[in-house]
């Protein structure tokens, strides 16, 4: 079969066609090393874990941002495969796109537990009380592996690059939701913005192509919810945000033991 | 060559990476001001880290029978008497607290219905206490790792430099030497204190559950500058490896209830490890697997013709699969078209994890063999402390890597407010021949035809026929010359890809030259030790043999290839005994 690589070598691009015989249940990236390993050297692009894990090697294959690592050859139907660069970065080399800009937005967003006496993160005699249902508000969206395909679907992103983007606008409710932060209004001047969550009209071709499931249209529309409902709705919160864990169970009977210790604790014996 | 100084640089941005950055950053809060350096051959959040996915081990309700003491007898049973007893005695009190620290920082540890922590079995324990977060724990704790790190401002990120050298100065660490990929220039990191947390090499192998970056440069660029490497000959083998690549399936599906079986149907563990079945250790399982498959009880996959056996699942239940599992079931739909739901899965023993490793001392400072190098450390994967022996348990990979990140960020906390070190004097001509090594030794060179993906993939098939999970002196002889043959060959590579910016050929070349060594001292050591321990099993020498052999391995880069020395276990709780499960 044929693979057509849009090639850039930073000054200009190119089509660029290999012949290929795949193997049954190979894979994009199966492909993609084949021509490397044996036919040219030179074609450059990311790849590692191999098992949709990293979020390296995200590319646009036949017109859908995809990771190559998880597209199967034979899922895409077609005798002709065309291989391009993520939409949207900057390209620096073949399929290998400029990340600077994703990342920022990302940390632009605080993605990180912030409570209102930050001592309680860094001391952990014990943990903090979170019920499994508490964690489905929020586990969804620590899926994102960061492979930045959703940028790369978004139609807002390619039309205004300031926006936030569904990345990290996602990852941003990821934090809110989650019932051990304290940090809305610490986020809210990033987010409650002309180019942050209100940028977002819903097209949704992120969620179509996340290939973890976050759904980060879902997300931005939850987030949207949850700023207007902390700015015009008065009265508590539902769920207070989560306390420290402090009353240890009731102790077993025969537990199992270790067995008795042949040595003074410290002394070694076989020097 | 631009030079960049740092007070503290950390190549690998795995967990140990970023946990060894955090520690020292919130150490410090901007007291001594201190500036760290984060480089990795990857972006940051794609280090193999991730890929982790059972669990984490820590003792968190002891008021629930679970003690410290159990925990240590477990991993030192676990590590067929090879461990370091002090060393584990110490780790299994911190994997508690790192266990919850990373809870405040967004681990989503699956919970139990009161709020508290939720724990499962996993192979080789007494007690269910691999924490977890579904199947994708070290994802998770990555994602939190790098999302806490991203709260501070004194570091910065060299993402895309590939380390080619450690610079060393008699016994004082001065600096890294790496390519940045971007560009193709050389960039010289010097720092005050330098650690090594760049994983392991499983890409030595053709069916490995490791990524494509485990390609062992931490443990080349120490052995390059003299530093010894640790025990390499006990590489593990994970039981479950998904045919035909070997993509990790989690242990935790055996600790949720699958089993093994084999052509016939038979769970087979039931021979081997009658008491502990499907959870016995991972080296134990990886042997019945194997036995099974030599004997003829193995099944053929068609596709590939690789002979394997099957863990099934399909009495879990669709429930607990989605909510324990609920990755390995989109691995079934993504890799090999089944629903683990209905249908068994094709696994074989994978190369997932090398125990040996950049030879430390208990608090993760790089020995030689002649004291230690001042102001270099080693955590994670890249170092052997040992709190691994010869057989890691499951769920102690990754709390290795949180607590010894803790412990190295510390101890580089209190050298630095304590030695009040300064920046070292980079030696003469050091730099100057690194670049000449690179660019006019790899990168120009006109003469040689050989191929890097020719000898890589001639090294696979090497070490997966000579050196796997049964060997013998035969085997280990033949994979010892032909190893060396491969690096005589190397010699002769040429490259096709000349240009500067994302020059992946080159780093693959010099990722190689790393590799050929690690499988040289592998089968080297691995043919030198005549008993069987842990994961290294031997059938000409199928008994353990504490009299000769309780010591550790250490190979030091020689003129002629490895020079091997022995150290003793350190033995201060528990005598050998046999290990039965």
């Amino acid at each position: 079969m044929k693979i057509r690589i849009l090639r850039n070598d930073g000054s200009k691009q190119w089509w660029q066609e290999y012949s290929e015989e795949p193997h049954k249940g190979a894979t994009v990236l199966d492909v993609l090393l084949n021509i490397r390993e044996t036919q040219d050297h030179t074609l450059a692009f990311r790849h590692s874990c191999q098992m949709g894990s990293c979020g390296s090697c995200g590319m646009v294959i036949n017109g859908k941002p995809s990771l190559a690592c998880q597209t199967r050859i034979t899922e895409l139907k077609s005798e002709t495969i065309r291989i391009e660069p993520l939409y949207s970065y900057p390209v620096i080399k073949d399929l290998v796109v400029d990340l600077n800009d994703f990342v920022n937005k990302h940390r632009s967003v605080k993605p990180y537990i912030i409570r209102k006496n930050p001592q309680e993160l860094e001391e952990a005699p014990m943990e903090f009380r979170v019920t499994s249902r508490e964690n489905m508000n929020f586990i969804q969206y620590d899926y994102c592996i960061m492979c930045g395909l959703c940028v790369a679907a978004c139609p807002t992103v390619a039309l205004d690059p300031q926006f936030t983007g569904p990345q990290a606008l996602a990852q941003a409710y990821r934090y809110i939701a989650d019932p051990r932060d304290e940090g809305f209004q610490e986020r809210q001047p990033e987010l409650d913005t002309s180019h942050g969550v209100w940028r977002c009209h819903f097209a949704g071709s992120c969620s179509f192509v996340c290939p973890k499931g976050v759904d980060p249209a879902k997300a931005i529309q939850l987030l949207k919810r949850e700023i207007l409902k902390r700015k015009f709705v008065r009265g508590p919160r539902a769920g207070a945000p989560a306390s420290v864990l402090v009353q240890p169970e009731k102790p077993i009977s025969n537990p199992p033991k270790a067995p008795p210790l042949d040595f003074k604790m410290g002394v070694n014996q076989n020097e | 060559m631009e030079q960049l100084d740092y007070d503290v640089i950390i190549v690998g941005s795995g967990l140990a990476g970023l946990r060894t950055a955090i520690e020292v950053l919130r150490k410090d809060g901007g007291k001594l001001g201190i500036r760290v350096a984060l480089i990795s051959k990857l972006y940051l959040m794609r280090s193999h880290s991730v890929s982790a996915e059972g669990g984490t081990s820590a003792v968190l309700y002891p008021e629930e029978g679970d003690s410290f003491e159990l925990y240590a007898w477990d991993t030192i049973k676990g590590s067929d008497f090879l461990a370091d007893q002090d060393v584990v005695w110490k780790f299994v009190h911190l994997a508690t607290q790192e266990t919850r620290l990373i809870e405040r920082w967004g681990v989503p540890w699956n919970r139990r219905d009161d709020g508290r922590i939720e724990q499962r079995w996993f192979g080789g324990l007494s007690f269910p206490r691999a924490t977890y977060a579904q199947d994708k724990t070290g994802f998770f704790e990555m994602r939190a790792l790098y999302d806490t790190l991203l709260k501070y401002d004194a570091w910065d990120r060299f993402d895309e430099h590939f380390v080619t050298s450690l610079v060393l100065d008699g016994n004082k660490f001065v600096g890294f030497n790496t390519i940045d990929l971007k560009t193709g220039n050389m960039r010289f990191f010097r720092g005050k204190a330098g650690v090594i947390a760049t994983g392991g090499n499983g890409q030595m192998y053709r069916i490995t559950s490791t990524a494509s970056s485990s390609t062992g440069d931490g443990y080349g660029i120490a052995y390059n500058a003299g530093i010894p490497l640790k025990d390499m000959e006990f590489v593990q083998f994970h039981p479950t490896g998904l045919v035909p690549k070997g993509l990790l399936i989690t242990e935790a599906a055996r600790g949720e209830g699958a089993y093994l079986k084999n052509a016939d149907g038979e769970r087979f563990m039931k021979k081997y490890a009658p008491s502990k079945m499907e959870l016995a250790p991972r080296d134990i399982v990886s042997r019945s697997i194997m036995t099974e498959i030599r004997e003829g009880r193995g099944v053929k996959d068609e596709a590939t013709g690789i002979q394997h056996v099957w863990l099934d699942m399909t009495h879990l239940g669709k429930e607990k699969i989605e909510q324990k599992l609920p990755f390995i079931r989109e691995m079934g739909f993504k890799y090999v078209g089944i629903d683990i739901v209905n249908e068994p899965m094709p696994v074989r023993p994978t190369t997932h994890y090398e125990m040996g490793g950049i030879h430390t001392d208990i608090d993760g400072k790089v020995q030689s063999l002649n004291g230690p190098i001042k102001g270099l450390w080693a955590a994670g994967e890249a170092a052997c402390v040992s709190v691994q022996g010869s057989n890691r348990l499951g769920s102690n990979g990754t709390n290795e890597c949180l607590v010894y990140g803790y412990i190295v960020g510390n101890d580089i906390y209190n050298y630095i407010s304590n030695d009040k070190p300064l920046l070292p004097e980079v030696p003469a001509g050091k730099l100057e021949h690194e670049q000449e090594r690179i660019f006019s030794g790899i990168l120009g060179r006109e003469s040689g035809g050989e191929d890097v993906y020719q000898i890589k993939d001639e090294l696979k098939d090497t070490m997966e026929k000579y050196v796997h999970v049964y060997r013998t002196a035969e085997e280990l002889e033949t994979a010892v010359k032909m190893v060396r043959g491969l690096k005589e060959r190397y010699k002769n590579i040429r490259l096709t890809d000349r240009g500067s910016t994302f020059n992946y050929n080159l780093q693959h070349a010099l990722e190689l030259g790393f590799l050929l060594d690690q499988a040289e001292l592998t089968s080297l050591g691995a043919l030198m030790r005549t008993e069987s321990r842990g994961a290294h099993a031997r059938l000409d020498y199928p008994n353990r043999d504490d009299e000769h052999w309780l010591k550790h391995t250490l190979a030091v880069k020689g003129t002629e290839g490895p020079n091997l020395s022995y150290l003793p276990v350190r033995i201060t709780m528990w005598k050998p005994v046999a290990r039965v499960y």
